[in-house]
This record gives structure tokens, sequence and C-alpha cells, in this order.
């Protein structure tokens, strides 16, 4: 089922949580919906499945418009934050409820509904809970009743509010992976919320970065990640430095000196790549940044500190006495820096301020 | 060194028990505990045991005599019916109320919150004494009452109403909190399932305040049976017609048949214990589903 999303605008008394947002998501893609706090993930989920309704613009499921449809006739599977199972029905009842609030004619029989329920639990790795109530189940235990209810309805949407939100770094990692291996083998249209950069980057075919309440890029997530369209994806996705500087003639100043590199090295330094002249931010990733002897960059710093993390060494460098740049350089590099440095970018990306 | 200085604090530890920094000493502890307990004796107990001491004291024959007496009877009857009619009104009430101010945002929502508690912070004297004026003879639709031949004050009408009034805010305000606190995230995933409103609400939301639903009736029943004072007011105590249990009782004990008084009394108590029992049953077995403030 595809869906298209055309000028989508929701406020809340005046105050607007989406403008106009327009997306088209393709049949059977598993898309993240990424960004900060507030930037609107939820409401665009919502208004989606129905349980909200937008102060302007439309939502189309295929060519039908489903604006004017109500939630239960939208059939879209919603899986909760905080999974909204019904704590007096049994793990069995919770999955057969959409089965069984149906009407008549379309109702399975008590009998079919138990298979079904029985079914789905083995397809979410959680066979015989049958019989347990959903206070006898685990947090990633909850998680995937949720899902699996919602699967039951044998929807031809299935949305996610922040599905592993609340699960502990290890679980969610199994989760990731194995919903990844459920939407590959349902082949489901599937939307899911996260905040969590390196989920939505391991989990989706594409992702829509939001914040506040504006889409700032959607693609891949090479794409996302390599090229980021706004300061504010750069800034957000992975870790990055930020420097003020001035574009003049398809070169870089900062502080009024051009970023280049003295004699014939290539590249020679830091170009504007098309950028407008005029006051820019220039953003580098901490792992493109090469340290070499002070007077052979294209950056001149001094060092200020070194810290170890987990897999790489943490460079901290002193820019014109006054901005900072990470460098991230491999654990193994046995180099001691003390001073003045000159720092080499691989790659670098501009924006206009 | 490190082992010395351990070695140093053990004893003291060993010494002076461990006691948490918000306990008074023992004797505060019993002195508190005492005073609480003979207070509750004498103000709560000794008159319950009284009520069924003066009860028999006459015997055993007396005291069915007077239950089974026509007067008392109908005294009886009528409060079973009253409670009949008042508790299932205030049932559908509290739900519609609590429901309303739980999962929707509107204009006015704490004006309904504050007039919810209006008959606790009333004097029931008053609230029976409204009544009067509205629908007297000498009141504001009065006239037009009797001209279509409709009794309303001292008759059962007007008993059924000071009741409902009273005993309104019982099961609301036990529904209030939990449905609050609860939200409409089940609703909403029962809907995203594709149920509907109606069903909704049989199979989610009821369920979900089934405890403190009861919990509330029970409440309100006892409540119900037990009102004197708006009763009284718009009864006219018409004996076999017009009585309650309590007016009923008071009105044997002006009479000097304390142990009729007191049998038909002993009557109210037994049911006070029993909702009492159910009560704390439910609070014992439930108590993760009655998470309601309590507040009376
Ligand atoms: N029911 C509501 N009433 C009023 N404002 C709301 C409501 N729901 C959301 N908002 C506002 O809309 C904005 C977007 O909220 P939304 O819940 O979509 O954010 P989100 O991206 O899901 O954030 P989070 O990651 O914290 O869940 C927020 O500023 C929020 O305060
Ligand atoms: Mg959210």
């Amino acid at each position: 089922m595809q869906i298209s999303v055309r000028g989508l605008r929701k406020e809340f008394d005046r105050y607007p949580a989406l403008h106009d947002v327009s997306l088209d998501i393709r049949s059977g893609e598993l898309i993240a919906l990424l960004g900060p706090s507030g930037s609107g993930k939820t409401t665009l989920l919502r208004l989606i499945a129905g349980l909200e309704f937008p102060t302007s613009g439309s939502i189309f499921f295929g060519s039908e418009d489903a604006s004017r449809k109500s939630v239960q006739d939208r059939n879209v599977g919603f899986v909760f934050q905080h999974y909204a199972l019904f704590k007096h029905m049994t793990v069995a009842d919770n999955i057969g409820f959409g089965l069984k609030v149906r009407d008549r004619r379309t109702r399975p029989s008590a009998q079919e509904i138990r298979r079904r329920a029985s079914d789905l639990l083995d397809l979410v790795q959680l066979p015989g809970l049958d019989n347990r109530y959903p206070s006898q189940l685990s947090g990633g235990q909850r998680q995937r009743v949720a899902l699996a209810r919602a699967l039951a309805i044998e929807p031809q949407v299935l949305l996610l509010d922040e599905p592993f939100g609340a699960l502990d770094a290890k679980v969610r990692k199994e989760l990731r992976r194995w919903l990844r291996e459920l939407h590959d083998r349902t082949g489901h249209t599937t939307v899911f919320v996260t905040h969590d950069q390196e989920e939505a980057l391991e989990l989706s075919d594409r992702v829509v970065v939001m914040s506040q309440g504006r889409i700032e890029q959607v693609g891949t997530p090479d794409e996302i990640y390599d090229r980021p369209a706004t300061p504010f994806v750069f800034s957000f996705i992975g870790d990055s430095n930020e420097l003020p500087v001035t574009i003049q003639d398809g070169s870089i100043l900062l502080h009024e000196r051009p970023l280049e590199i003295a004699g014939n090295a290539a590249p020679k330094g830091i170009l504007s790549k098309g950028a407008p002249d005029g006051a820019g931010r220039l953003f580098l990733r901490p792992h493109d940044l090469d340290v070499v002897d002070a007077g052979e960059g294209a950056i001149a710093g001094v060092v200020s500190g070194v810290r170890r993390t987990a897999g790489a060494r943490m460079l901290e460098v002193e820019v014109a006495g006054r901005d900072r740049l990470e460098i991230e350089l491999p654990a193994d590099d046995q180099r001691s820096f003390v001073g003045h440095v000159g720092l080499r970018p691989r790659k670098w990306q501009v924006f206009p301020a | 060194m490190a082992l010395e200085a351990s070695l140093d604090i053990h004893p003291s530890v060993a010494a002076a028990p461990w006691r948490s920094p918000t306990a008074e000493s023992p004797a505060v502890k019993w002195t508190l505990i005492g005073v609480a307990l003979a207070f509750l004796g004498f103000f709560l107990v000794l008159p319950l045991v009284a009520v069924f001491v003066e009860a028999f004291r006459s015997g055993v024959g007396v005291y069915f005599e007077a239950l089974v007496e026509p007067d008392a009877v109908a005294a009886i009857r009528l409060t079973l019916l009253v409670a009949a009619i008042a508790v299932p009104c205030n049932l559908v009430f509290g739900l519609a109320a609590a429901w309303a101010i739980a999962k929707f945002e509107f204009k006015g929502k704490n004006l309904l919150i504050t007039l919810i508690d209006l008959p606790f912070s009333v004097s029931p004297v008053i609230s029976g004494l409204v009544y009067v004026l509205l629908f007297g003879s000498q009141g504001f639709l009065g006239p037009w009452l009797a001209r279509h031949g409709i009794e309303i004050v001292f008759a059962v009408p007007g008993i059924v109403l000071a009741t409902i009034f009273v005993t309104f805010p019982f099961v609301a305000r036990e529904l209030i909190p939990l449905m609050q606190e609860q939200g409409s995230g089940d609703e909403e995933a029962a809907i995203s399932l594709g149920a509907s409103g109606w069903k909704t609400f049989w199979l989610v939301t009821l369920p979900n305040v089934r405890w403190a639903l009861l919990y509330g009736v029970l409440l309100c029943n006892a409540r119900a049976m037990g009102e004197y004072g708006a009763v009284s007011v718009v009864s006219g105590h018409i004996r076999g017609l017009t009585n309650t249990m309590p007016l009923h009782v008071e009105i044997l004990y002006n009479e000097y048949s304390f142990s009729a008084a007191f049998a038909v009394a002993s009557l109210l108590a037994l049911l006070a214990l029993v909702t009492l029992s159910i009560k704390s049953f439910l609070e014992w077995r439930h108590a993760d589903g009655l998470k309601a403030v309590r507040g009376h």
C-alpha cells in the first residue's frame, strides 16, 4: 500500500506541530521517521493512522483519499510506544481482539481466532504464551505481543511509535534485526518512529529526518549520512564539527585566512563546491580529518586534549583560539600530538549561513 | 588502616539498631497507636456494639417482630426501592461524567469537577430544602405540578431525587482520578484494531475501571440507604408510605420503642458492615485497579 501525504498541517490550539509536510511512502517500504523530541514524528504517525485529524492537507492510501476515513476503516496496524496492551485480557485475547470485534459477517469463529493468535505468537517467537497476562511478560515480550496484535487484523500498513524506546540496548538490537526480518518476510508497508539515529540508519530502507514540524530530508541511510541536505541533518546524524566561515570566489575563509594547503598537495584545500558567496557554515566529520605536521594542513590548530573512547582515539584541536574540532583517530595510531598541528579534511560540506 | 577503621565502626553499628529516619521512638509510636485505638473504640466500635446489644435486649422474639411489623416492612421496601433507583442513576451519571472529564478537553471542565463535589460540601438538610423550594406546593414548579397531578415532595419521587443528589459524587469521584491516570491509550489501541466506540467501551474502558466502579457503587449504595437529612426534609414522614429505614428508626425512637428502633437500626448497621467487608476485600484483592485518590 502506497501512502502519499500532501501538504499536511496540524495545529494544537493554534500551535503548529506540523507545517505543510509532504511525503511519499512506497509500497512495501520500511521507512523511519527520525528527529529530536518534539519534532512532530508521533503527530505525523497518528495523522496517518487517523488517530488525529489534520488542520489541512490530505493523506492518500493508494489512490484513495484516506483523510475522510475513520480509524477503523483505514486498516492500519498501530503499535504504541507503551504497547497499550489490554491488561485484563490474556495474550491470546489481546492478539485476537481485532478479529473478535469485527461484525458477525466477517468475524472468524472463536476457535479460528485462537488458532490465528497462536500462529502469530509463533511468528513473533513467543510460542505458548497464549494464556499469560501482559503483567507477566517482560518489556521485550510485551513489545512483540503488541506487534502480533497489530498484525492480527492483516493491516495494509504497519505504524510503530518508538517500538523499542522502552527497552535496554541489547534487547533493542535483537528486536531491531528481528523486525527487519519480519518485514522482509511479510512485506507490509512499515513506518516507524525513532529518535535513535543508529536504529533508523540500520533498520530502514529510507529515513525521513524531521525537525520542528518540518521534513529536513528524505533519503536512504547512505544519502542521509554522506550527503546531508541541510546543516540540521549534518549535525543531527552522526558526529560533526562546525566552523563559521566566509565564502569568497569559490574558496573558504576562516577568520579571513583561506583554507588552502601550501605547495602542490592535492586536494588544494577546502573549496566551496558551489556554495554562494557570503557567510557560511563548514561541517566536517571527526573521522574525515587527517592530522599532519603544522603548516601542511588546510586548517592550523593547537592540540588541546586527547581522549580514548571504546574503539578510537579522540583528538581535540583548537582552531584560531576559538573553535574546537574533534578528530577521530584509529586507536592504534601511536603518534603523539602536542602543540601545533595541521588538519587535512578528506570530506566536508558547506552551507550558506 | 582501612581494616582497622572498619573494625572500629562495627560494634557501634551493632549497638544502635538501625532506624528509618522518619520513625519516631517506641514511646511516641505506642502513644499514637493507643490514642487512635481508644478514639476508634469509643466513637465507632462501642456505638456499633451498643446497637446490637440494645436490639436484642428484649429478646430475639421482639427483635424479629419489630422487623416484620408492616410499617417496618414498608420502610425497608422503600429504602430498597430508593437505592435501586438512585444507585443505577448515579452509576450512569458517574461513568458519563468521569469519561467526559478524563478523556476530553472542554471548556468548563473544572467547573464540572467542582460541581460534582457540591453534595459533599452542602449540608444534606439544605439539599432537601432545595427540592421542597423547587417542587413543594409553595415552590417554583409546585403549582404547575399540582395542576398536572404530579406529586414529588412528601412522596417517593422527592425521596429518590434527594437521595440521588446526595449520593451522586461517589461513583464519579472514584472513577475520575483512575480514568485520568489511565488516559485514552487503550481506547486508541482498540479503535485502531477496528473496534467501534460501543465495543471499545464494553470491552476495554469498562473492564479497566470495573473494580473502582464497584467500589464507588458500594459506597453510593451505603449512603443511599443510610441517608437521613435530605430525605427527612422531603419525605413528610408518612408512616408506611414515605418513611425510609433511617426515618423509621427515628420515629420508633421518639415513641420510646427502643428495642424496635435498635432492631431496625441493627439492620442498617449490618448493611454497613457488609459494605465495609466487601470494600476491604476489594482493596486487598484489586489494589492496583483502585488507584483512585481517597477523598471520603
Ligand atoms: N495533544 C497535543 N496537544 C497539544 N500539543 C501537542 C499534542 N501532541 C503533540 N503536541 C505538540 O506537538 C509537537 C510535536 O509533538 P510530537 O509528539 O509529534 O513529537 P515527537 O517528535 O513524537 O517527540 P518525541 O520524540 O518526544 O515523542 C510538540 O511540540 C508537542 O508539544
Ligand atoms: Mg513521540
